[in-house]
């Protein structure tokens, strides 16, 4: 696969409602594509004192920036041939402890919610077919992970990870409960807003971006010190999910829109003619 | 309507959605079984090459090291590499006897060592013909670590194609680039690279801003 014929393809993929799309999508990674480059003043820093762990965790070398990054770094994973299971982005649902249950018997306990956005390049652009994925606490905000030991209780209802693709127009969503700030380790009393983990993939391992969700208004954001390793107000507000009253439904759930920004892809078809 | 060359071309750009660490609980999202989950049908695993694919198999292995010379045992790390024709495949498709990417994790019960099953990849052509010397390129996600850090293992015994390789040869210090090197082991029979990864101070890893 090389050069202008890897730059479209034809994808199927199977629709909501059982109906077949065909899609016709760019394929960014190939030798005609570069990235806009990461701003790392906008980004945390890899050592940031008030997250303790970040002090031993981060480089004290620089960065080598590579001015013309190859194929390896401007290619990326495409997972429209993963199989996903009908549940994987309804945490409602996906983690029932007696499958056989129906309705509302077996649902997790805590607020319903659904947490859906728009995954767009830098330009706007949408960025269709991506693999979003996404983990959380339950709602006292304890983790089903072997290792959390906190004292809230595991929700027996409740696993905590979902996954789906963006459609073609870069849309994704999830159902899920909100969950619950919970206590940890850094300051004496620190506490974790609450948040939801996203990663998105993006066209290429260069937009691979991990983050976190956190929810418009709520008084830990602005005391949590991994919030606080960035420098910037504005990057804080790129991580907050907004209620979106519009998408609620009536006597369900609460919307919660959380677009996510990857780098943009740029086209750079004079440069490789030199 | 906007006016046409009105405004800078930065002022048009969003930026970025800011990055925030993994946490401790990484593996709960992205590798279900290490945190206890039941896995889905499909998941992205640390396996690349099935038993039919072309080429050389071996494993890859590795700690991740903290500054204070720590083994840190909640790292997520991914990869990405070639296959044994230099070609990437980029459809991920856990039918297919190859995939391009996959996922790894150190964690407490394997003491802290992550492990690829995969093929030793071929060398990658750039735009102008030249070629890189095989690699892998891995990026490592953590608690602690605010954004992936990302590096490329290279292999020891491809003397010839690290000397020549452009990206290996773009790190301003020789020294450095040694620590890009992983080292030929054989294991239960199988060919392995062992590669561990310094966060922090002597011998610390080149990372790669790209
Ligand atoms: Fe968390």
């Amino acid at each position: 696969m090389s050069g202008r014929e890897a730059f479209t393809w034809q994808a199927v993929v199977v629709g909501e409602n059982g109906a077949i799309d065909e899609l016709e999508r760019p394929m960014p990674h190939n030798d005609d594509t570069r990235f806009v480059p990461r701003d790392h003043n906008w980004h945390p820093p890899a050592h940031a004192p008030g997250y303790k762990t970040s002090v031993a965790r981060s480089p004290r070398q620089a960065l080598v920036s590579l001015v013309a990054p190859t194929r390896s770094e401007l290619a990326g994973p495409d997972f429209t041939s993963l199989r996903l299971g009908p549940h994987d982005n309804d945490l409602l649902l996906n983690f029932r402890e007696d499958p056989a249950l129906a309705g509302t018997a077996g649902l997790p306990i805590g607020e319903r919610i659904l947490l859906f956005g728009r995954v767009v390049d830098q330009f706007g652009k949408p960025v269709p077919q991506t693999l979003v994925e996404m983990w959380q606490a339950n709602a006292g905000g304890r983790y089903r992970h072997k290792k959390d030991r906190y004292l809230a209780p595991l929700d027996p209802n409740f696993g905590g990870v979902g996954r789906c693709l963006s459609d073609a127009d870069g849309w994704y969503r999830f159902r899920t409960i909100k969950p619950g700030p919970y206590p940890w380790p850094n300051d004496v009393n620190s506490w974790r807003p609450a948040h939801i983990h996203v990663s998105v993939m993006g066209p290429s391992i260069s937009t691979r971006l991990i983050t976190q969700m956190y929810f418009e208004g709520d008084p830990l954001i602005p005391l949590c010190p991994i919030v606080n390793t960035l420098r910037d107000p504005e990057a804080v507000a790129t991580m907050t999910g907004r209620l979106d009253m519009a998408r609620s439904r009536s006597m369900d759930c609460l919307a919660y829109r959380f677009d996510l920004v990857v780098r943009g892809a740029v086209q750079t078809y004079f440069e490789n003619q030199g | 309507m906007h006016q046409p060359n009105s405004r800078p071309l930065a002022d048009t750009l969003l930026k970025e959605t800011a990055s925030q660490t993994a946490g401790p609980y990484v593996h709960i999202g992205l590798a279900l079984e290490l945190a206890g989950l039941p896995p889905r049908d499909e998941e992205i695993g640390p396996r690349l090459a099935g038993d039919g694919a072309k080429g050389e198999h071996i494993d890859l292995v590795g700690r991740v090291i903290d500054g204070n010379g720590d083994t840190v045992r909640d790292a997520l790390l991914e990869a990405w590499q070639a296959d044994a024709d230099g070609e990437y495949q980029c459809q991920f498709d856990l039918a297919a006897p190859f995939n391009s990417f996959g996922r790894s994790a150190a964690t407490a019960e394997n003491d802290g060592e992550w492990r690829f099953a995969t093929l030793k990849p071929g060398a990658v052509a750039l735009a102008d013909g030249r070629r890189m010397a095989p690699h892998v390129n891995l990026a490592i996600f953590a608690r602690g670590i605010n954004i992936q850090l990302q590096t490329r293992l290279y292999f020891d015994d491809e003397e010839a194609a690290n000397a020549a390789c452009p990206i290996l040869n773009a790190i301003e210090s020789v020294t450095r680039r040694q620590t890009l090197i992983a080292t030929r082991e054989t294991r239960e029979g199988r060919p392995c690279y062992r590669f561990d990864i310094r966060l922090q101070g002597e011998g610390e890893t080149v990372f790669f801003d790209f």
